[in-house]
C-alpha cells in the first residue's frame, strides 16, 4: 500500500463517452438493484431520493433547430483530493473517519456502521454524489428476497454513495488470489454494474494505472501535477477527455469523453475568454 | 412565598405572576420538545432538509448562538486576564448567556445528527483532520468550563450560601477563576475558529473556500474575531432586554459604555478584515476557479447582493461606527440600534456561511436550491430561545446576577414581604 496512489497500487476509474450515452437510465437501475439502494413510494422529489448514479441532462442552450442534448451520468467521482493525496473533499472533513480513501484502490469508501449522519461530507462534495437516508429503507413485500447478499442495506440516518461496486472488487481479488496471482486482478474480472449494464457501451472501467487497460488508453492520464495548478494531478492527455470541475483540484477518477465542444465546456466554469485559450489543448495546458 | 430564595434586598415580582410568565414560555418550550422527540423517533424526514441542504436551519442556529455566546469568553478574558475591573458587574450575566448558548448548541447538534446514539463516534473515531472534530472537542470542553464559571454564581443563592461548604467553595472558585477564564478563551479561540474552518476548508465549494495560514483558512480567524466583536454586543442587548422587562436599571452606564466601546472597536477591526477577505475571495480565489462574483448573487429569487451589503455595511460598518464614536455610543437609542444591528449582522454572516453555501450551484449544469424549513425545524430552533428566557428568568430571580442592582435601585434593606 502506498500513500501516493501512483505506483504499485490500483487506481480504479472510469471514462464515460457522452456521445454514446442515450440517457436511457440503465446504469441507474442496475446500480440500484446491485447495491440494494432503497427507494420511496413517491420518487418525484429528486432532492431526497437516493441515486448513487444519476443521469443529468445537458443542453447547449440554443433554441430549435439548433438545440442539442447530451446526458451525463454522475456516479461518485472517487476524488483523489488536492494533489491526489487521498484527501478527498468528503474524506478530509468527516469527523468520525466514516468515509475513507483506499490508497490501494483509489476508491472512496463509506463505513455505514460508523457514520453518525452529520452530513458534513454532503456539504463538501460539489458533485452531490452523497445521499442521506432520510427514511428507513423499505422494500415492497417479497422484494427483500431479491436483495443482493453481497451488499449490506443501510439504516436510516446515515449517508451512502457509489462504491464502484466494491463487493465486485472483493470478489475479483478473491478470484485472483485463488488463481495464485493475488496482485493482478484481470480487467474483465472487476467491472461495475453500471458499466456492464450500459447498452451502448458508453462506460469503460478499469485501472487508470495500468497501460494495458482500456480506460488508461482512452484517458492517458498525466501522472505529473499540472504545472499551472499543482492541486490537479492525472489530467487527461486526450483533448476530448475532461473531468467535472477539474479546476477545483478534487481530482476525480471519473472522466468524460465527447467530440462536442459545447459538452466539454460544460464540465467546468470558465471566465470570459478562458475557454478559447484552452479548448484545443485541453489535455496539455492547464486552465487553472 | 419564595422570598427566602430571593437575593437579599432585591425586589422581585410575585410568585404567581412569575409562574404565569414561566408557564407561557414553558408552553413554547414544550412545543419545541415535542418536535425534538418527533425528530428523534421518526428521523430527520420530519425536516425539510434534503440532499442539497444537508446543513440547514439548525446548523445556522447552532453557529449563530455560538457566535453571540462569544460574549462570555471575550468578557471573561477581559475581566480576568486583562483585569478590567468594571466588567465584574456584567460578567455573571455574560457567563449565563454563554451557558445558555452553548448548552443550546450542543442540544441542537444532538437533534441534527442522523444517528444521535452514535454521537460519541466523533470522539471515539476522531478524524483529527476534520474541523468538525475540533469543534466537538473544544465545544464540549468549553461547555464544561462555562458550567464551572456558572457554579459560583449559583452557590451565591441566599439559601445555598448559608451552607458553609458552598459559601467557601464559591469563594475559592472565584479566586481561581482566572485559570478557567484563560482556558475558556483558549478553547473558544479554537472552536469559534474551527466553526469558521468548517466552511473555509470545503474546497469543493467555491463560495465557501478560502486560502489561509497553515491549516487554517481565513474564515477560521474571521469567525473567532466576529464572535469576540459581536458577542459583547449581544450581552448588552440581552442586558437591555432584561432591564426593560424587569423595569430596573441593572448595570451602570460606565460599564455599558466600556463594553460597547470594546465591542465597537472589535467590530470595526473585524469588518476591515472581512472586507479585505471578501475582496480577495471575489477577485482572486473565485476567479481562479472559473467563478465570477455574479455567479453567487444572481439567477435566483433570494440571494442577491443585498445580503452582502446588509451584512457588511448596514450590520457591520454602521454599528461599528456608532459604537466607536463617543457621542453616538453614549446615546442610548443609537447604542441600542447598533447592538441590534450588530447581532443581526453576525447571525446573517453565519446564515451566509451555512445556507447560501448550500444554495449556490457548483456543477455548471446544476441549479440554485432554495429551502423552507418545516415546522419541526422552526420549533426546535425556538426551543433554545424559550429555554434561554426561562433560565435567565430563574437566574435573575434567585441569584445575585447583577452586583450593582441593589445600589442602582436603592431598595431599602427590609422591603421583602411577598
Ligand atoms: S464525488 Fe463527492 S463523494 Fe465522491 S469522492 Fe468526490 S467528494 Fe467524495
Ligand atoms: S455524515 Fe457520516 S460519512 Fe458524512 S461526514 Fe458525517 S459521519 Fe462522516
Amino acid at each position: 500500500m502506498t500513500q501516493d496512489n501512483h505506483n504499485n497500487a490500483y487506481k480504479f476509474g472510469m471514462v464515460i463517452d457522452l456521445d454514446k450515452c442515450t440517457g436511457c437510465g440503465s446504469c441507474m437501475v442496475s446500480c440500484m438493484s446491485e447495491n440494494n439502494v432503497p427507494f420511496k413510494e413517491d420518487e418525484s422529489n429528486k432532492r431526497d431520493s437516493i441515486t448513487w448514479m444519476r443521469v443529468y441532462k445537458l443542453t447547449n442552450g440554443k433554441s430549435f433547430p439548433d438545440t442539442e442534448i447530451a446526458y451525463l451520468p454522475r456516479p461518485c467521482q472517487h476524488c483523489g483530493g488536492e494533489g491526489d493525496h487521498g484527501h478527498s473533499p468528503c474524506v478530509s472533513v468527516c469527523p468520525a473517519t466514516a468515509t475513507d480513501y483506499g490508497y490501494d484502490t483509489g476508491i472512496v469508501s463509506q463505513i455505514y456502521t460508523r457514520c453518525f449522519g452529520c452530513r458534513y461530507c454532503m456539504g463538501a462534495c460539489p458533485y452531490h454524489a452523497r445521499y442521506f437516508n432520510w427514511w428507513d429503507p423499505k422494500w415492497p413485500e417479497g422484494m427483500e428476497k431479491y436483495l443482493s447478499p453481497d451488499v449490506s442495506p443501510r439504516m436510516r440516518g446515515i449517508v451512502e454513495k457509489c462504491s464502484f461496486c466494491y463487493h465486485r472488487y472483493q470478489a475479483a481479488r478473491d478470484k485472483a488470489y485463488y488463481h495464485g496471482d493475488k496482485d493482478h486482478i484481470k480487467e474483465e474480472d472487476y467491472q461495475t454494474a453500471c458499466t456492464t449494464a450500459c447498452p451502448s457501451n458508453a462506460i469503460t472501467f478499469g485501472d487508470l494505472n495500468n497501460p494495458a487497460h482500456k480506460v488508461h488508453q482512452i484517458v492517458k492520464p498525466d501522472p505529473h501535477p499540472d504545472p499551472r495548478n499543482h492541486h490537479v494531478v492525472g489530467k487527461s492527455r486526450n483533448p476530448k477527455v475532461f473531468r467535472l470541475l477539474e479546476r477545483l483540484g478534487t481530482n476525480p477518477k471519473v472522466y468524460y469523453l465527447s467530440e462536442r465542444e459545447w459538452v466539454r465546456k460544460q464540465g467546468d466554469h470558465y471566465l470570459e475568454g478562458e475557454w478559447d485559450k484552452i479548448k484545443n489543448h485541453h489535455g496539455t495546458t492547464s486552465h487553472g | 412565598m419564595d422570598s427566602a430564595l430571593i437575593p437579599e434586598g432585591a425586589k422581585r415580582c410575585s410568585l404567581p405572576k412569575f409562574s404565569i410568565g414561566m408557564a407561557i414560555v414553558g408552553a413554547v418550550l414544550l412545543w419545541g420538545v415535542w418536535a425534538m422527540f418527533l425528530c428523534w423517533f421518526k428521523g430527520l424526514n420530519q425536516t425539510n432538509m434534503n440532499d442539497y441542504y444537508g446543513f440547514a436551519l439548525w446548523i445556522w442556529a447552532d453557529l449563530a448562538v455560538i457566535a453571540v455566546g462569544g460574549g462570555a469568553f471575550f468578557t471573561g478574558m477581559l475581566r480576568y486576564i486583562f483585569n478590567i475591573k468594571e466588567l465584574k458587574n456584567i460578567i455573571n450575566f455574560a457567563v449565563i448567556i454563554g451557558f445558555i448558548c452553548y448548552s443550546s448548541a450542543l442540544l441542537i447538534l444532538a437533534i441534527d445528527i442522523g444517528q444521535p446514539l452514535r454521537g460519541w463516534f466523533i470522539f471515539w473515531h476522531a478524524n483529527i483532520h476534520s474541523m468538525l472534530t475540533e469543534v466537538a472537542f473544544c465545544l464540549s470542553c468549553y461547555f464544561a468550563v462555562l458550567t464551572i464559571e456558572f457554579i459560583p454564581n449559583i452557590l451565591e443563592n441566599r439559601q445555598a450560601n448559608k451552607v458553609p461548604f458552598f459559601h467557601h467553595l464559591a469563594h475559592n472558585m472565584h479566586g481561581i477563576m482566572v485559570i478557567f477564564a484563560a482556558t475558556g478563551a483558549f478553547l473558544s479561540f479554537f472552536h469559534q475558529g474551527s466553526l469558521g474552518g468548517v466552511a473555509g476548508v470545503m474546497y469543493g465549494r467555491p463560495f465557501a473556500v478560502r486560502e489561509g495560514l497553515l491549516i487554517w483558512p481565513w474564515t477560521f480567524f474571521l469567525f473567532t474575531w466576529s464572535a469576540a466583536a459581536y458577542g459583547p454586543s449581544f450581552t448588552l442587548l440581552v442586558t437591555k432586554m432584561t432591564e426593560v422587562i424587569t423595569g430596573k436599571k441593572l448595570v451602570k452606564d460606565n460599564v455599558v459604555h466600556l463594553l460597547a466601546k470594546i465591542s465597537g472597536w472589535m467590530i470595526v477591526t473585524y469588518i476591515i478584515a472581512k472586507i479585505i477577505d471578501t475582496i480577495y475571495w471575489a477577485y482572486v480565489t473565485a476567479p481562479s476557479l472559473g467563478f465570477k462574483l455574479s455567479h453567487f448573487y444572481t439567477d435566483n429569487s433570494f440571494y442577491g447582493y443585498w445580503i452582502l451589503i446588509t451584512e457588511i455595511v448596514i450590520c457591520g460598518i454602521v454599528p461599528g461606527a456608532i459604537l466607536v464614536i463617543k457621542s453616538t455610543r453614549e446615546n442610548p437609542t443609537l447604542r441600542l440600534v447598533a447592538i441590534i444591528l450588530g447581532t443581526i449582522g453576525v447571525c446573517l454572516n453565519r446564515w451566509v456561511m451555512v445556507l447560501q453555501i448550500m444554495a449556490v450551484p457548483v456543477m455548471p449544469f446544476d441549479t440554485w436550491a432554495l429551502y423552507i424549513p418545516s415546522w419541526q425545524e422552526v420549533a426546535t430552533t425556538v426551543l433554545p430561545v424559550a429555554y434561554g428566557i426561562m433560565l435567565i428568568a430563574l437566574a435573575y430571580r434567585y441569584l445575585p446576577v447583577f452586583p450593582q442592582e441593589k445600589e442602582l435601585n436603592s431598595v431599602k434593606p427590609i422591603t421583602e414581604s411577598e
